[in-house]
């Protein structure tokens, strides 16, 4: 075993830069005023916020007004779809997004759903893409809001969100798109992906939790859904995080100036892994695209046939590798993943999922080291399994 | 979410396997709830003096599976029927709430066996 725990989780969250840590550090002690009051205290404050703003909307091209500070991509979520039905329901109410968005998207399409609006999936292939085809067909014209991840949490799918924003315009919804796994790995200038809303979070690029951020295109009025005082030019009430905003922008800029490099390396690390594993475990099949260019650089996702997930998990924490299993939010539930569901994965094999996301302080020793624990793994727990004697001697996966 | 001892038993389970020609054999669940448990039985003379299991699952139904056989080994098969799953979930120091009906599993599987013992005795 090695001398430290290994994270491959960086999917769920990041540890944060330390440099973003240190820019942090005197807003919560020497400069802790809050940004809305009018002295010194709370002028110092609010420029850093300002200048917060000004680093994360020049990196994803907006200006600064059109960009909000929030508690995480959650609320970002909640807050572009349920802001933009309600602020659109006269025009019309029916809303579409990819049966793979995140729980925040999901269950607030659920809540929507009570309220009477309507809403309709698009479809998506076996390895998570949108089909465009589909969407066109089921677009209305009172459809007001189309919603698609840039790329997904659980399996890496990178979406055609340019494409999918042309499609909603033409047919005059708005499009809006959650970055969360994006941000840091891929371009998300807002100006070239054509959308009108973006999530971002900071802790998935290594920056503090409980900070995210929510781009509206300025022209696009959407409806609070937090209500309170005068801050976020009254969008979104509560006291700026400040601390927190200034350590996502720090991480940002670091995230923005290294991203090329570091997706780069960190692709490298995962077409090691995803190449060993098919080669070195039997029955075991890769979920998500098979092509890296179209998958996230971090993300190698796995349904190893015979056994179960979880203690496929802690299997691998035992042996000090820390991994999620089907998608990290919903480990408290029972239910095998949505989105391997929606990409047709047999529900056997959902149940058999582990995801590893890479990142940029993770090597190939470790890389190499975690291929041996998983066979180990892999072999007791199907050693166990009642499911693989008799299904192993048909020689098909 | 689960104490030390129930990684313990997961980490090191006691009776994975089958037993050839078994007394009695019962398996449980299915591959879509992603948990099914086998329980096969060794037993004379109404005693059974050795149990294996074999499961797919998580780590609360691979601990189940073996705690639930160490128990019933040495027991009469009345006695086998009257472990109930609070029994086993007791005996590895509490699971938690939503991985109880694992526990369910192992109960449901011996009982299963035995069934299956007894209906092989009477044919």
């Amino acid at each position: 075993m090695l001398k430290k725990p290994i994270y491959f989780d960086h999917a769920a969250t990041t540890p944060l830069a330390k440099e973003a840590l240190e820019k942090m550090m005197p807003y919560f002690t020497d400069m802790a005023g809050n940004p809305n009051s009018q002295h010194i205290f709370g002028r110092e404050a609010m420029s850093a916020v300002d200048n917060a703003r000004d680093t994360i909307a020049s990196i994803i091209n907006c200006k600064p007004n059109e960009l909000y500070f929030t508690s995480g991509g959650t609320e970002s979520d909640n807050w572009a779809f349920r802001g933009a039905a309600h602020a659109l329901k006269n025009k019309g109410r029916h809303l579409i997004i990819s049966p793979i968005e995140h729980a925040a998207m999901i269950s607030t399409a659920k809540a929507l759903e009570k309220e009477g609006f309507e809403i309709s999936f698009m479809k998506v292939d076996g390895e998570g893409f949108v089909d465009l085809g589909h969407l066109k067909s089921i677009v209305r014209k009172d459809t007001v809001f189309v919603g698609c991840m840039l790329a997904n949490n659980e399996v890496g799918t990178i979406e055609p969100i340019k494409e999918i924003a042309e499609i909603a315009h033409a047919n005059g919804a708005i499009c809006f798109t959650d970055a969360v796994q994006a941000a840091g790995v891929l371009d998300i200038d807002v100006k070239a992906l054509g959308v009108d809303m973006m999530s971002m979070s900071s802790h998935k690029i290594y920056g503090p939790k409980g900070v995210g951020a929510l781009y509206i295109r300025n022209g696009l009025n959407i409806e609070s859904i937090i209500t309170g005082g005068h801050q976020e030019r009254m969008k979104r009430g509560g006291t700026t995080n400040v601390p927190g905003v200034v350590g996502f922008a720090e991480a940002f800029r670091i995230a923005a100036a290294e991203r090329e490099e570091n997706a780069k390396y960190v692709a490298s690390l995962r077409d090691r892994f995803i190449e060993r594993v098919l080669a070195e475990v039997p029955f075991v099949k890769l979920n998500g695209p098979a092509d890296g260019d179209r998958r996230l650089p971090a993300n190698a996702d796995f349904s190893f046939r015979f056994i179960e997930g979880e203690s496929i998990l802690f299997s691998l924490d035992l042996a000090g590798i820390a991994v999620s299993s089907g998608s990290a939010c919903s480990s408290g539930s029972l239910e095998p993943s949505h989105v391997l569901l929606a990409l047709g994965v047999p529900e056997g094999l959902a149940h058999g999922s582990i995801r590893f996301s890479f990142g940029k302080h993770n090597t190939f020793e470790e890389v190499d080291y975690a291929v041996g624990v998983i066979k180990e793994a892999v072999e007791r727990l199907r050693n166990m399994s009642p499911l693989f004697k008799a299904e192993s001697e048909v020689k098909n996966v | 979410m689960y104490n030390e001892k129930v990684m313990d038993v997961f980490r090191n389970p006691k009776n994975v396997g089958e037993i050839e020609n078994p007394d009695g054999i019962g398996t449980v669940g299915n591959e879509k709830c992603g948990d099914i448990m086998q329980i096969s039985l060794r037993i004379k003379d109404d005693i059974i003096t050795d149990a294996k299991f074999k499961t797919f699952g998580c780590a609360a139904a691979i601990a189940t599976s073996s705690t639930a056989t160490e128990m019933i080994k040495g027991m009469t098969v009345d006695d086998a029927l009257k472990v109930t799953n609070r029994k086993v979930v007791e005996t590895l120091g509490g699971l938690p709430a939503q991985k109880i009906h694992c526990s369910v599993l192992a109960e449901e599987a011996i009982k299963k066996a035995i069934e299956d013992y007894r209906s092989k005795k009477n044919a």
